[in-house]
This record gives C-alpha cells, structure tokens and sequence, in this order.
C-alpha cells in the first residue's frame, strides 16, 4: 500500500460514473453545458429530461441528446468523441465558426472538462503531458477553456502513482491561464477562490487533514 | 444561365496548382468529401498544405492523401483519429509539417479569410505554447494573441443539396467547417448528395449561398460508415 492509500484507508473513493452524477446534481435547468470528451460526458447521463439543461457539442450541435438505439441511428449526427448522439426537441445546428463563437463569446453557462493538472491559481493543464513525445492534439481545448466563464474539471484526485493532480503551479503545459472555478474529484469538491483551493465538501470518512496529505497545495474549507 | 454542377471528377478538379492551400471540410469521417480527395489524389498535384480538423482515418480520405506524400504540411485542431497511422508514421518520420491550431481559432481564420479580416484578437491559448511568437496586447484588461487570416486556394465541401447557382444545405453535423471553409477559398469545389431543380431550396434554408461556390458535383453515396 503507497503512502497515499493508507492515509484515504478510512474513506471510499467516489468511482467516475459517482463523480459525474455529483456534478450533475449542480448543473440548475436552464444552463447551456459543453462536456468535453472523456468522463465529463458522462455528466449528461445524470441530468434528468424533465430538468431541461441544453448540451452543446462544439462540432456545431445545441440540443445533444443521448446515445440513439441502435436501429435509430443517423450517421450524419455525432458528438465530440466522435459517438453518435441523437438531436432534442427544439436542437439546432450551426457550422464550426459560429458553434466557435458561441464558445469564445461566453455564451455557455458551463464547461466541464477533464484535466491532468489544476493549478491553485485556476490554471488548467489538460492537452499534453509533454513536450514532444507524440503529435501535439489540442482539439477545441484551448478555446473552450478562455472562453467559458464557468469552467469545472472532472478527475481523479490522485494520478495512478499517487500524485496530487491538484498542484500549486502546473507542470505539463498549458491549456488556459486562471479559468478554473471548481474541481470534482474522487475524494471532494473543491473551489478555486482568490486564494487558493476553497474545500466545499469531502467523501465520508474524509478529514480535511487526510485530504491535505494528499493534495499538494494548501487546501481550506470554504467559508 | 449560370451553371456550377460539372459532369466529371476531372472537371471538378482542373486547374489546382502545386502548392496549393487546400481547405477539407469534415469533422473526423463526418462532412469529409472523400470523393473529392480521390480526385485529388488522382489529378496529382503535389506540395500541398492541407487544412483539417483532424489528419485521416485507416488508409480512405485524408489519410489516402498524406499516404501519397503530396501533402507538404498539414494545420489541423486534432491530429488523432480512431486510427491515424498514416499521419504517425508521416509525422515521427519527419516527412509532414503539424501547424497544431486551437479548433475555434483555426475557424475563426478562416471565416476572417471570408470575410476580409487580415487578423484578430483572441483569448485562446494566451499563456499557453501554442501562443510562442504571437503578439499578445491586453484590451480592457484581459489578454489577447493575434491570430491571422486562413486563406485556402481550393475548399472541398461535402454538401447534402445544391442547385446550379450552387446554393447548399448540410445534413445534420455534416456541417461542422464546410460553409466556413466554402467562404475562404478562391476555388470552392463541393461533392453534393442530391441535386435540386433552382428554386427548390428553400430561401430560408440555405445555408451556403451560391456566391461562394464555383463547382458542384454530384456525389450520390449513401451514408456515411465510419466517425
């Protein structure tokens, strides 16, 4: 057992599919949400239909409803991980330039993405864990990240070495300068305030110290 | 009378030039116009620098064309596919040019191509790697880079409808970069599901207007079998 596990011994970590359905719980009817691909996604299966939130998918889709039957399927209408989706009622299309602008423009009222580093200054490191060992990829990261003013990361406290992904300066490059607001992980919901990571509440079992001991910058609770 | 539908790949693909600017319109395999980049490939022109979203699936497509080698860079948001091997090996061999562009700015280019904007400010990617060598000035307080204009000599759109005047309607997310790309290009070729009688789109509905394309083919294949 590696120092991390035995000091969370007491508690049980939340599994992705938990985490997204507490993310869910924080997402009010009427929001306009972008998930990123991954995890995030998931979010999506824990809002109900009759809390009317309106998903967007940057390939130029507001209105992404789920995964269709596999009879239902329209080849044309898929999502940003490249799976096929079905359209709501009262869905829309648009072209990449405008599904664009509605990002940058801070049209959005949310966007959950996932990310390999939070920075206690709201940093985001999500697109590369380094400099040249594969093609650099970045997707609609980078723009989704400056331009909505809501931002909230999905992860795993813990890489599967057991280092903190929460860290005082980022060390893999960066996708956005100071736009995290929160961070959903396995062991807590944590704010990014003006003064560092805000702990707005823990898994059972969890004690702020034991959290602490895990995280590599300093952690308060909220006030 | 005006009339942009052409009768052949041939005459769909006359006149591109080596070293041209190539636009390709898709979202992985969605709204790629895989027809038309196999007249590409065969009409031969080379020392292209392409620009997609993402860099071809298996060995159909994209991925045909950078396997030729005639493809001399390539600016593009997502070089990952479900299967990108060509553009692997192309790229760790040394062989392909990756500019990699923030997905909206490398839209953003190109509708500022369209529209006779030379450049424009962006919060995207201020901070970050993909803004080394970009002026960057603070407007009310928030950072920007400068991003220029995407100008591309040819686009190859994939539409649903057209007519003869060359006004056309997308399917679905088939969308994605098409018009975009159709409003950037000097020579905008388009594959095209379906033919129409002019007048038969409705007014409210195009969603390219004829000005901004110069050929239209007729490219009946069904639908789509990969993502």
């Amino acid at each position: 057992m590696n120092a991390a596990a035995s000091i969370l011994a007491g508690c049980k970590p939340m599994t992705r599919r938990e985490i997204a359905a507490r993310l869910a719980d924080d997402i009010p009817e009427g929001w306009h949400v972008n998930l990123g691909i991954g995890a995030p996604l998931q979010v999506a299966d824990y809002v109900p239909q009759e809390r009317e939130v309106i998903f967007q998918s940057e390939n130029g889709i507001l209105g992404m409803g789920p995964a269709p039957e596999p009879d239902q399927i329209n080849r044309w209408l898929i999502n940003a991980g490249k799976q096929y989706i079905t359209l709501r009622t009262g869905g829309s299309y648009m072209h990449h330039a405008d599904s664009f602008a509605l990002i940058r423009g801070g049209h959005l009222d949310l966007c959950v993405l996932g990310a390999f580093q939070v920075a206690e200054n709201g940093d985001l490191a999500n697109w590369s864990t380094s400099d040249n060992e594969s093609a650099p990829a970045v997707g609609g990261a980078m723009d989704l990240a400056a331009g909505t003013p809501r931002l909230w990361v999905l992860m795993e406290h813990l890489t599967k070495t057991g280092e903190s992904r929460l860290v005082r300066r980022c060390t893999y490059p960066l996708t956005a300068v100071g736009v995290v607001k929160r961070v959903y992980t396995n062991l807590a919901v944590i704010d990014v305030s003006a003064d560092g990571f805000a702990v707005r509440d823990m898994v059972p079992g969890l004690t702020l110290e034991a959290l602490q001991q895990v995280t590599d910058a300093p952690l308060r609770m909220v006030r | 009378m005006i009339n942009k539908i052409v009768q052949s790949m041939a005459e769909a693909m006359a006149g591109i030039r080596d070293g041209s600017v190539v636009l390709i319109g898709g979202f992985g395999s969605i709204g790629q116009p895989n027809a038309l980049i196999e007249g590409l490939i065969e009409q031969g022109a080379k020392d292209l620098t392409v620009v997609a979203n993402n860099s071809g699936v298996g060995h159909v497509g994209l991925a045909a064309l950078l396997e030729t080698g005639r493809v001399r860079k390539i600016i593009c948001s997502f070089p990952r596919t479900a299967d990108p091997v060509v553009f692997e090996k192309l790229w760790r061999e040394g062989r392909i040019e990756l500019e990699c562009v923030p997905q909206g700015t490398m839209a953003e280019r190109m509708r500022a191509a369209g529209a006779g904007i030379p450049a424009f400010f962006t919060p995207t990617a201020v901070g970050t790697k993909l803004a080394a060598g970009k002026e960057e000035r603070t407007i009310n307080g928030r950072r920007y880079i400068l991003e220029e204009a995407l100008y591309g000599d040819v686009a190859l759109v994939e539409a649903w409808e057209a007519d003869r005047w060359g006004n056309l309607t997308y399917k679905s997310s088939a969308r994605n970069f098409n018009p975009v790309m159709a409003t950037a290009a000097k020579l905008t070729i388009v594959q095209t599901q379906h033919i129409v009688e002019l007048g038969a789109l409705d007014a409210e509905k195009v969603v390219t207007p004829g000005i901004y394309v110069e050929r239209v083919l007729y490219v009946p294949y069904g639908e789509p079998t990969v993502t």
